[in-house]
C-alpha cells in the first residue's frame, strides 16, 4: 500500500497511470467495436427492414376515386349523372365537441334540423369514414364563409365531392334506384366479395335498382397516388399515380319518353307497368307507381323523410313491378287455354253450356262465372273474348292441378324471369307437393277450381306477367328480360351489347297459339271485355283484362264497388301485345284498387303502345263516365 | 508575419487536434443545414457557437497551468453554489429543475460541473499525491457524490451519469485500488434496484423503452424507433445529402441537437459512419498521447478525465440514437447544435492543449 511507501518512485507511477490508460483504452475499444457491430447490424443486416419502415412511415397511398358510370336511355337521354359540389364535412374523432361545433357552424352555412337528424343517422350507420357530411351542395358564398374562418374548426373539412343525380327523380325510381353512403353492412360486404380496396376511397355504393345491379360495371377501378409525407400527415409530393378506370355507361332498354307516357297514363292510381319487346326481352318501360326522389337516399336520408316514405299507405319504396305478388285473375286464362289445348284437354271446337256456376261432382258448393246467368255456349274463343269463368273451372278441374302447374311454369310462372336487377319476386304457381311442402296439407280438388281462373294460392308479379306474354306473343320463346341494352367502356370505348339467351323455348302448336292470339285480338274489339280501350286501335290490339280480388266474397255475397273501401277495391289487370300478328311490345298492367281491368289498365296499355308503335302522344282523357260491360269475377 | 502570427496566437494550440475540430466543426455546420431544413440562422447561430467556444479554447490553451490549478477549488465551489441554487430557486422547464435565472443570463450549472468536477478532484489528488490514502479516496467520492446526487435530482439522468462517470475516471486514473472498484461495481449493480426505485417515472420509462421500442410506438419508444429507422435505412452509403427522409419530412425527434447522429447516419450511411467515428478516434488517440505524456499528477489525471468524457459523451449519444442505450439528453459533442456544451468541450481541449503546450514550454 501507498501510504507505507516513504518516497514514491516517480518511474512507477507513471508506469502504473500508464497501464490504467491502457486498461482504459482497451476497454474504449470494446465499446467502439460494439458500437460498430451495432451500426453493421443497423445498416447493412437490417438495411431493407428500416429502408421499408422509413418509406412506410413517409409513403401513403391515396385512393382516387373513379368516376362512376352514367346511366342513359336507350335513345341517349341521361338518367343517372354526376355533378361536382361541395359538402362541408366533419370529422368526429378529431372533434370534441359535435354539438357545439355544429352550432358553431350554422352560424356561417345554412344548417337545418333535418340535416343535424341526417347528420346522426349517418354517425351511427357507418363507422368505416373518417367524416361525415353535414351540409352537402354548398354555396358560393357558403364556401367563401367557411373558408375565412377555417382554422376556428379543426376537423371540419370542405370537399370537392361528384354527387349522384337523378334528373327524372320519381319517373326511374324503382328502375334506377339510387346509390348511398357505404355503410357497416356494405363494407362487410364489400370485405367479404374481396373487393374492399377498389372502395378505399369511395363514399357510395349502389343501394337497389339499376345502381345495385350493376354495382360492378359502373363503380369503375379505383386509382391511386403514392404521396410522400411528413411527420404531421402533410402531403409534401406525388411520388406516383395511377389514374383511375371510370365507370362504364349503361344505354338501357328503356326509352323514357314511353316511361312517362306509362306513369302519367296512370293518372292518381297505384300500380305497376312493364313492357317488353317480345323479340329480344327488352324492357321498354318498367313503372312501378308511386316511386320517390332517389336524390334523397344520396346523402343519406334524415328520419322523418324516411319515416314518412317507409309509413306511407302507398308504401312508394316498393318495387310493385318486381316485388309485388298479385293474384293473376282472369289474365291467366290465355295461358290456361293454351295448356289445355296442349294437353289435349280442350280443343277448339269443345264447347260447354255455362249456366252462371261451376259445381264439383258430388259437391253442391257453386263456384260462380262473373256474369249471373251464365253465358250460354261456350267455347274456348268466346271464353276468352268475354272472359267465362265456367269455362276454365272446368278445363281445371278436368287437366288436374300438376298438369295445370307444369303447363304455366313453361311460361315462366312461379319463377324469377332472371332480370337484370336484385330482389325479384319469384310469385307462387301452386301444386300436390308444394301445398305438402308449404303447409303440410293433402290438395282438395276445390282447390283446384279457382286456380283455372287465376285465383287461389295463385301469385304473380307484374314483370312475370309481361314475361308470359312475351313469350306467348313471340310464339313461345321467351327471351330474359333485361333493363341494360349494352355496356359501354369509359376508356376505351368498346361497348359491349347484352344479348341475354332464350331461357324459355315452348314451341306450342301453331294452331293453337292462332286461336289464342285472334280471341285476344277479339277482346279489343266490339264484344270483348276491353273494347273500349281497343276502339279506333290502327294495328291488331291482342290483349286480356283481368281481376284480382283484395278480399274474399262469401257465398251468395254480391261485390258492390262503391259499397268496401277504396283500399279494399280488386286490382285491374290488363295484358297485351301488339301488333297481334307481328308483336312488336308486349305488356302488363297492374292498376291497384282500380276495380275494373277493361275500364282502368286496359287504357293504359292502349296508350303505351300507341306511342310506341305510331309514336301518337295521347291527349289527357278523362277517364270515362259511361258505364261499360265490364267483367267481375 | 505570418510566423509573427503563428507564433502569437498558435504556439500553445495543438495542430492535430485543431484540425480534427476543425473537421467536426465542418461536419456540424453541414449537418445542421439538413437537420434544420436549411436553416442559414441555424447554420450561423452553431459558427457563432464554436467562434466563441473556440475564443474560451485559446485563453484556457494560452493560460499557464497554475492558473488552471489555482482555479480548481472556487470554481467548483462556485458549480456547488449554482447546483445548490438550482435546487431551491430553479426555473422549471419541461418538468425539470435544470436552469437557474441569475438575471442577466439563465445557467444551466451541471454543464459547469462537467469541467468543474474532475478539476476539483485532480487538484485535490494533486495535493495528497505524496501521501495518498484511503481516506483521500473516500473523499474525492465524496466530492463526486454530491454533485451527482443535486443533478440526478433535478431530473437529469444523463448529465448525471456522464459527471458521475468523469469523476470516477479520476478516482480510477489516480490510483484507485481494484478491490474498490469491483466493490464500487457491486454495490452499484446491488443498488440498482433501489436506484431503479428513486427514478422518476419517464426515467424509467425510457430505460424500458430500450428493451422493447414497438410498445409504444408513438409514445415513449418513438424516439428510439424513428433514430433506428433513420440510422438502419441510411445503408451502406446512405441516402445522400438533403435526401435523408426520416429527417426532412420531420419523423425525427431533436434532429439538430441530439438526434443529429441519426441524420448523419441516414444521409451518408455506414461509409460515412466509419469516417465520422475515425475523426473521433484520432480525437481521443491525440487525447490519449496527450494524456500519457503529461508531466505532472494533476494534468495526467485531468488529461485523462477529458479524454475519457469525451469518449464517454461520444458513445453514450451514438448508442442512444442506434439503440442500445436508453435516451437521454446527451448531444453528439462538437457536432450537435448547441453553445453551452460546445464551449464545456472546447474547454475541455483548451486544457488538454494547455497541458500539452506548457509541458513541451517547460522542457525546452
Amino acid at each position: 500500500m501507498r501510504q507505507h511507501k516513504e518516497l514514491k518512485n516517480h518511474q512507477r507511477e507513471i508506469y502504473f497511470f500508464r497501464l490504467r490508460l491502457l486498461i482504459s483504452v482497451v476497454f474504449m475499444l470494446m465499446l467502439v467495436f460494439i458500437l460498430l457491430i451495432r451500426l453493421f447490424y443497423l445498416q447493412v443486416i437490417k438495411q431493407s427492414d428500416f429502408a421499408t419502415m422509413a418509406d412506410k412511415n413517409r409513403i401513403t397511398i391515396v385512393p382516387i376515386v373513379p368516376n362512376r358510370g352514367l346511366i342513359q336511355d336507350r335513345n341517349g337521354v341521361v338518367l343517372a349523372q354526376n355533378y361536382s359540389g361541395y359538402t362541408l364535412e366533419i370529422s368526429p374523432a378529431k372533434v370534441a365537441d359535435l354539438e357545439a361545433t355544429i352550432n358553431e357552424l350554422a352560424g356561417l352555412v345554412d344548417i337545418q334540423a333535418k340535416d343535424r337528424k341526417r347528420f346522426k343517422k349517418l354517425l351511427t350507420e357507418s363507422h368505416t369514414s373518417n367524416s361525415y357530411p353535414i351540409r352537402s351542395r354548398l354555396s358560393e358564398a357558403e364556401v367563401a364563409r367557411f373558408a375565412s374562418q377555417r382554422f376556428r374548426f379543426p376537423g371540419v373539412e370542405i370537399k370537392a365531392r361528384l354527387f349522384r343525380e337523378y334528373p327524372f327523380r320519381e319517373r326511374t325510381s324503382h328502375l334506377i334506384g339510387y346509390v348511398g353512403r357505404i355503410n357497416d353492412k356494405d363494407s362487410a360486404e364489400l370485405e367479404e366479395k374481396n373487393i374492399a380496396a377498389n372502395y378505399r376511397g369511395s363514399d357510395y355504393i349502389g343501394k337497389i335498382g339499376i345502381e345495385q345491379s350493376y354495382e360492378k360495371a359502373l363503380h369503375g377501378i379505383s386509382g391511386f397516388e403514392n404521396v410522400e409525407v411528413d411527420a404531421a400527415g402533410r402531403g409534401v409530393r406525388v411520388l406516383s399515380s395511377t389514374p383511375p378506370k371510370s365507370g362504364n355507361t349503361l344505354t338501357l332498354t328503356m326509352d323514357i319518353k314511353l316511361q312517362e307516357i306509362a306513369e302519367q297514363a296512370f293518372g292518381n292510381f297505384r300500380g305497376a307497368l312493364v313492357a317488353i319487346d317480345p323479340n329480344n326481352g327488352e324492357v321498354l318501360a318498367f313503372v312501378s307507381k308511386p316511386g320517390y326522389d332517389p336524390n334523397l337516399f344520396v346523402d343519406g336520408i334524415d328520419t322523418e323523410t324516411w319515416d314518412a316514405l317507409n309509413n306511407s299507405p302507398d308504401v312508394p319504396l316498393n318495387n310493385r313491378a318486381l316485388r309485388g305478388q298479385y293474384p293473376p285473375g282472369s289474365t291467366i286464362k290465355p295461358f290456361m287455354a293454351i295448356s289445355g289445348l296442349e294437353s289435349g284437354k280442350r280443343t277448339s271446337s269443345y264447347t260447354i253450356g255455362d249456366p252462371g256456376y261451376f259445381t264439383l261432382p258430388g259437391n253442391r258448393h257453386q263456384y260462380r262465372d262473373w256474369k249471373a246467368g251464365g253465358h250460354g255456349r261456350v267455347d274456348m274463343f268466346k271464353s276468352i273474348v268475354i272472359s267465362c269463368d265456367t269455362y276454365y273451372y272446368g278445363l281445371a278441374t278436368d287437366m288436374g292441378i300438376d298438369a295445370v302447374h307444369d303447363y304455366l311454369e313453361k311460361f315462366g310462372f312461379g319463377k324469377k324471369t332472371g332480370l337484370d336487377m336484385e330482389g325479384e319476386s319469384a310469385g307462387l304457381l301452386p301444386s300436390q307437393d308444394w301445398k305438402k311442402r308449404r303447409f303440410n296439407q293433402i290438395w282438395y280438388p276445390g282447390d283446384t277450381v279457382s286456380v283455372g281462373i287465376g285465383q287461389g294460392y295463385t301469385l304473380v308479379t307484374p314483370m312475370q306477367l309481361a314475361y308470359a306474354t312475351a313469350v306467348l306473343a313471340n310464339n313461345g320463346v321467351g327471351y330474359r328480360p333485361h333493363l341494360v341494352k349494352q355496356i359501354s367502356s369509359s376508356t376505351n370505348d368498346t361497348t359491349e351489347p347484352v344479348n341475354p339467351p332464350a331461357d324459355i323455348n315452348f314451341k306450342p302448336k301453331p294452331e293453337h297459339l292462332e286461336l289464342v292470339k285472334s280471341a285476344m285480338t277479339a277482346v279489343t274489339l266490339p264484344g270483348g271485355t276491353a273494347a273500349w280501350a281497343g276502339s279506333g286501335a290502327s294495328y291488331p290490339f291482342a290483349g286480356k283484362t283481368g281481376t284480382a280480388q283484395v278480399i274474399g266474397m262469401k257465398q251468395g255475397e254480391k261485390y258492390v264497388e262503391k259499397d268496401i273501401s277504396e283500399r279494399h277495391r280488386d286490382h285491374a289487370w290488363f295484358i297485351a301485345f301488339a301488333p297481334a300478328d307481328k308483336p312488336r311490345i308486349a305488356l302488363a298492367v297492374l292498376a291497384e284498387n282500380a276495380g275494373h281491368g277493361g275500364t282502368v289498365s286496359a287504357p293504359i296499355a292502349r296508350k303505351v303502345i300507341d306511342y310506341y308503335l305510331l309514336g301518337k302522344i295521347p291527349a289527357p282523357v278523362p277517364m270515362p263516365k259511361s258505364k261499360v260491360e265490364t267483367e267481375n269475377d | 508575419m505570418i510566423n509573427q502570427f503563428q507564433r502569437r496566437f498558435m504556439t500553445h494550440l495543438d495542430p492535430m487536434l485543431l484540425g480534427a475540430l476543425g473537421a467536426l466543426m465542418f461536419i456540424s455546420l453541414v449537418l445542421i443545414y439538413s437537420a434544420s431544413g436549411g436553416s442559414f440562422d441555424r447554420v450561423m447561430g452553431q459558427f457563432i457557437n464554436i467562434l466563441v467556444a473556440f475564443a474560451a479554447l485559446w485563453l484556457v490553451a494560452n493560460m499557464p497551468l497554475h492558473y488552471l490549478i489555482r482555479s480548481a477549488v472556487p470554481i467548483y465551489i462556485l458549480g456547488m453554489v449554482l447546483l445548490l441554487g438550482v435546487a431551491f430557486f430553479g426555473d422549471i422547464q419541461n418538468g425539470a429543475r435544470r436552469w437557474l435565472n441569475l438575471g442577466v443570463a439563465t445557467v444551466q450549472p451541471s454543464e459547469l460541473m462537467k469541467i468543474a468536477l474532475p478539476l476539483m478532484m485532480a487538484w485535490y489528488f494533486e495535493r495528497h499525491e505524496a501521501t495518498l490514502a484511503m481516506k483521500n479516496y473516500a473523499f474525492a467520492v465524496i466530492l463526486l457524490i454530491v454533485p451527482f446526487a443535486l443533478i440526478l435530482r433535478q431530473p437529469d439522468l444523463g448529465t448525471a451519469m456522464l459527471i458521475l462517470a468523469s469523476g470516477f475516471y479520476v478516482l480510477f486514473l489516480a490510483g484507485l485500488n481494484w478491490k474498490i472498484i469491483v466493490g464500487l461495481i457491486v454495490t452499484a449493480l446491488a443498488s440498482a434496484p433501489f436506484l431503479w426505485h428513486a427514478l422518476h417515472d419517464y426515467q424509467r420509462q425510457r430505460i424500458l423503452m430500450l428493451f422493447n421500442p414497438e410498445d409504444d410506438r408513438l409514445g415513449k419508444g418513438y424516439h428510439t424507433i424513428q433514430g433506428m429507422i433513420a440510422v438502419g435505412s441510411g445503408g451502406i452509403f446512405g441516402k445522400g445529402y438533403l435526401n435523408g427522409t426520416q429527417t426532412h419530412l420531420e419523423f425525427l425527434p431533436e434532429r439538430t441537437t441530439d438526434f443529429i447522429f441519426a441524420v448523419y447516419s441516414e444521409e451518408f450511411g455506414l461509409f460515412g459512419n466509419l469516417i465520422l467515428l475515425g475523426i473521433y478516434m484520432f480525437i481521443l488517440w491525440r487525447g490519449y498521447v496527450i494524456t500519457a505524456n503529461a508531466s505532472t499528477y494533476f494534468t495526467r489525471l485531468m488529461a485523462g478525465s477529458i479524454t475519457l468524457t469525451f469518449f464517454t459523451y461520444t458513445f453514450v449519444n451514438m448508442g442512444m440514437v442506434s439503440g442500445i442505450l436508453p435516451v437521454v439528453g446527451v448531444p453528439l459533442p462538437l457536432v450537435s447544435y448547441g453553445g453551452t456544451s460546445m464551449l464545456t468541450l472546447y474547454l475541455g481541449f483548451g486544457m488538454l492543449m494547455s497541458i500539452h503546450s506548457h509541458k513541451t514550454l517547460v522542457q525546452s
